[in-house]
């Protein structure tokens, strides 16, 4: 079996062909192929969810799977979030729902998944869809505050 | 003091303001610059073969398979490394009689503790440098293991380091008044304790990070460092490998998380240097999560035997206990692992006016991973310890647990004064925050409901803790002892041909929100709107000498420096506008980024001023020398340390069927002096609690008898996660520090070194009547169901 294989991924609406070490986790071939470097590794081992982000629609550990598994996929990355995560992005800001910003890409992603599946402003709900991302620093509730406050605004 | 006394009323003051972070959008684009983010021209990797033993002989090492893997580029063993570094030693001058043995960047020897480093691979990539890793053998004859720290001191305990004679590190007593006169008389009621707190670590989620670059054509390292100290390190690099200091810079983007993980020396990033001086190309070592538990340093681990006497009054008569304390195989370098220690003798029971104290403690070597300072250094075990006795005193003699701190807690109009321990104390508030504490939390309410669920089968407790933080050292505290750490800090601040201000300043950001902080200060205090300041940190290169950030000192020690810097620039920028006015200097002020008269009439736009003096010189007299930029440092006088004070309250439900326990409520009240930005404090607050209510609960590095560090990955090492964690409600009292005009006292340590102490009493006051105590940290399901006699 080789240890390389090629394969075509679509990166925030870009499309590049790679050829990969098979053993190559999907993060760390977005961060050290590509440089996109806003996704984050913090345990490669599916604990701390900083490397969360999206492919084909469903947001997943990229570290828990190899980049070779990506081929052919749709792949959007923090950098790639847009408009999505615009409303996100000024309620992080406003609440103050990052310290180091170390576990913000991967928080984003989930928080991202929870809203834009309709989750409600109910803080338990919250803090539960978040249980898979590790934040070391602001202690969760600036975060709950910034993803109840983007979906009563959007009720509102 | 000097300085103006009217700043922080100006119409453009962003001080006390809860303004957003400039920097979050950055990082919220996936724009942040972390040390892995890095990649440079011919960067290669390291990996390190580490102690798979917690105490050998090294007999052999066989690199020869490794060498002829792909992508080796490098192969290092501790005595290669030994011709290029200088050994380090962790003890400092004022600790006296603090004894270690010189440290080497990989072990020589002797393996002393699991996870050792012994021989560094460096290749292409981390990957193959891992493989490479994977093929070295090496020989080790195991020893013997002092892993247990109670056991370490016996005569018959293997010895760590021959040249020692005992695994004893330091022995220091601190006493005041009568103690045993007082624990004897007759009229006293005495509560004795055994404590025991965990072993945890900091698991910051950027785990250490260097890439270091050397370039031989001028002898220049230039280490990208994901760490707290900048200037700190830089001295280190110099020293130990042998450099001019000036040819060594250390650049700290943003770090991931620090907590005072990333303050220390680490053999491996010592070795990357080494490696990276040796190749003459860029090496990059980035800790896996499993280096990071069994290599970062870890803290805490103390057993506490404390006796605390009171009166039928409630007023203390003595307080009095041994602490022993496990710090791994070597005191760490170079803040030394002896503080922990030494800040629970200082701090146990400092919030409370008494006269007989006695307190003992012992630092062990033993083989496990190194123990040293992280957030809140000896806090939570000084809280725990004395807020611990304090209750259990309280209920002994029918008295609540409120009153019992309002007869002894210092009065707020007693300052200055010192504390039974030693402490040279001014400026607290402990009335005014208990009394704002249970005015906060309904405390009345709660225990009549908490009665009231009692008598339905609910077992709720609720717990308190009084504490005194230590926050803006003084050079008394490692200068003193001769370590090559700053007290002071500087900043720098220059007015742009824009007219936007540049300040550098040598405190760093970890995510606290220090460049915040300094921008609002100096906008505030200058005259610009904040959109205008620009603010540099964490770069020996170009920032002014200093400390960077540990102990709570960025806002009150790095906000000072840049409030006297931009005092100093705007006195300038007034002289220069006065003669281009025709004006008088005080008759004119700065705001909203014009020269104004003091009325607020706007008379000349700051890059107008500043154009002038940069380009147009021409047109100013030849006399008139402007320079624009203005540098200031501060540092703490005549004080040890700006104490700040807090009052914190627990509520949790526990489950006596499972053991486990619920925080339901937790409520925090700090005076940290002037709040230069409540939205951060607050954020420091809650996440200072969140980390404490780890080391209560959830938190602890296990350790098999033979020293194999059984829980080193995330999924085994619990932390908290966002659904156990409560809301957290806080308020503040300001009082402050007039060692300083900005008036800020630190808040970083407050949380983390307060909530344990708070939630044992909690835990507690819920097991109390069912016959039950716990004193062990973490309170685990299994220890509450022991306390309980269930298993
Ligand atoms: S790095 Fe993927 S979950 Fe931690
Ligand atoms: S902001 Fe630092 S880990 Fe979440």
């Amino acid at each position: 079996m080789s240890d390389t294989a090629n394969i075509s991924v679509t990166v925030n609406g870009e499309t590049t062909a790679a050829a990969v070490p098979v053993r190559q986790n999907l993060v760390d071939f977005l961060r050290n192929t590509l440089g996109l470097t806003g996704s984050h590794v913090g345990c490669e081992h599916g604990v701390c969810g900083a490397c969360t982000l999206e492919v084909d629609g469903a947001m997943v550990r990229g570290c828990l799977m190899l980049a070779v598994q990506a081929d052919g996929a749709q792949i959007t990355t923090v950098e790639g979030y847009g408009d999505r995560a615009e409303a996100l992005r000024a309620a992080f800001v406003e609440h103050n729902a990052l310290q180091c910003g170390y576990c913000t890409p991967g928080m984003m992603a989930s928080a991202l998944e929870y809203v834009e599946a309709g989750g409600q402003a109910d803080r338990a709900a919250i803090r539960e869809h978040l249980s898979g991302n590790y934040c070391r620093c602001t202690g969760y509730q600036s975060i709950v505050d910034a993803v109840c406050d983007v979906i009563e605004g959007e009720s509102a | 003091m000097s300085g103006p006394r009217t700043i922080f009323d100006k119409p453009n003051s962003y001080i006390g303001k809860p303004v957003d972070r400039p920097d979050a959008k950055r990082l919220l684009q996936g724009r942040g610059k972390f040390v892995d983010d890095i990649q440079l021209p011919r960067m290669v990797h390291a990996a390190f073969v580490r102690s798979p033993v917690a105490h050998g002989k090294v007999l052999s090492i066989d690199l020869d398979e490794a060498r002829e893997m792909p992508g080796v580029i490098a192969l290092y063993t501790g005595a290669d490394l030994a011709e290029h570094v200088e050994p380090y030693v962790g003890v400092l001058s004022h600790l006296a009689g603090l004894r270690s043995a010189p440290q080497m960047p990989l072990a020589v020897d002797a393996v002393r503790w699991t996870g050792e480093p012994v021989v560094m691979v460096v290749a292409t990539s981390r990957a193959l440098a891992e493989d490479a890793a994977a093929m070295i053998y090496v020989d080790i004859e195991e020893l013997p293991a002092a892993t247990d720290m109670e056991r370490a001191l016996e005569p018959d305990a293997p010895v760590i380091h021959a040249d020692l004679g005992n695994n004893l590190a330091w022995d220091r007593t601190v006493e005041a008044g009568d103690p045993d006169a007082a624990f004897a008389r007759d009229d006293v009621t005495v509560v004795e304790r055994t404590f025991r707190f965990g072993r945890h670590t900091g698991v910051t989620l950027e785990t250490r990070a260097s890439v270091v670059e050397y370039d031989p054509s001028e002898d220049l390292l230039t280490c990208h460092y994901s760490g707290q100290a900048p200037h700190m390190m830089q001295f280190i690099f110099a020293k130990h490998l042998g450099l001019p200091e000036e040819n060594v810079r250390v650049i700290s983007n943003d770090v991931g998380g620090s907590f005072g993980i990333k303050i220390h020396t680490y053999g491996d990033e010592i070795a990357t240097a080494a490696a990276a001086k040796l190749l003459g190309r860029p090496v990059k070592f980035v800790a896996d999560r499993l280096e990071s538990f069994l290599t970062d340093i870890h803290a805490r681990d103390h057993v506490v035997h404390g006796r605390i006497a009171v009166t039928g009054e409630g007023r203390i008569a003595a307080l009095a206990f041994d602490d022993v304390t496990g710090i791994g195989p070597y005191s760490m370098y170079p803040r030394t692992s002896a503080i922990e220690a030494n800040q629970i003798l200082n701090l146990t029971g400092a919030p409370y006016d008494f006269d007989n104290y006695r307190a003992n403690a012992k630092v062990v070597f033993q083989n496990k991973n190194l123990m040293c300072q992280y957030r809140a250094v000896g806090h939570p075990i000084a809280m725990a310890v004395a807020d611990g006795l304090l209750e259990e005193a309280a209920h002994q003699i029918g008295m609540d647990v409120v009153e019992i701190r309002r007869r002894n807690l210092i009065r707020d109009d007693a300052y200055p004064c010192t504390s039974a321990t030693g402490m040279k104390l001014d400026d607290l508030s402990h009335h005014k925050t208990l009394d704002t504490l249970i005015e906060t939390m309904g405390y009345d309410a709660r225990r009549a409901e908490q009665a009231e669920l009692r008598a339905q089968g609910v077992h709720r407790g609720i717990g308190l803790v009084s504490m005194i933080e230590v926050t803006n050292p003084s050079p008394m505290f490692y200068g003193i002892g001769g370590a090559p750490i700053a007290s002071q800090d500087g900043s720098t601040i220059r007015l742009d041909a824009g007219g936007a201000l540049h300040v550098s300043s040598s405190v760093t950001e970890q995510g606290q929100g220090t460049n915040t902080i300094l921008a609002q200060i100096a906008a505030g205090v200058f005259g610009v709107d904040m959109a205008r300041v620009k603010v540099t940190t964490g770069d020996t290169k170009t920032t002014p000498y200093g400390g960077g950030t540990w102990a709570s000192r960025g806002a009150g020690i790095g906000g000072e420096a840049t409030l006297q810097a931009a005092h100093a620039l705007k006195e300038q920028v007034l002289a220069v506008a006065g003669v281009i006015l025709q004006a008088k200097p005080e008759d004119l002020d700065i705001q909203d980024g014009h020269v104004t008269d003091t009325d607020g009439t706007q008379r000349i736009t700051l890059s107008d001023l500043a154009r002038t003096v940069y380009y147009r010189g021409n047109e100013l007299p030849s006399d008139l020398t402007p320079e624009l930029v203005a540098t200031r440092h501060y540092r703490v006088t005549d004080f040890p340390f700006v104490f700040t004070n807090a009052a914190m309250a627990a509520e949790v439900e526990l489950d006596i069927d499972t053991g486990f326990v619920k925080v339901l409520n937790f409520w925090a009240v700090e005076d940290c002096g002037r709040v230069i930005n409540p939205k951060l404090v607050d954020g420091q607050i809650r996440g200072g609690v969140v980390q404490g209510i780890g080391g209560a609960f959830y938190e602890e590095c296990i350790y098999s008898e033979d020293g194999q560090f059984e829980n080193a990955t995330m999924a085994d090492y619990l932390v908290p996660m966002a659904f156990e964690m409560p809301d957290i409600t806080i308020a503040h009292v300001e009082t402050p520090t007039k060692t300083s005009v900005l008036g800020a006292k630190g808040a970083g340590e407050a949380g983390t070194g307060g909530a344990p102490a708070a939630l044992m009493n909690a835990v507690n006051d819920a097991l109390r009547p069912l016959g039950a105590q716990i004193h062990q940290m973490p309170m685990t399901p299994e220890r509450i169901l022991k306390a309980l006699g269930t298993v």
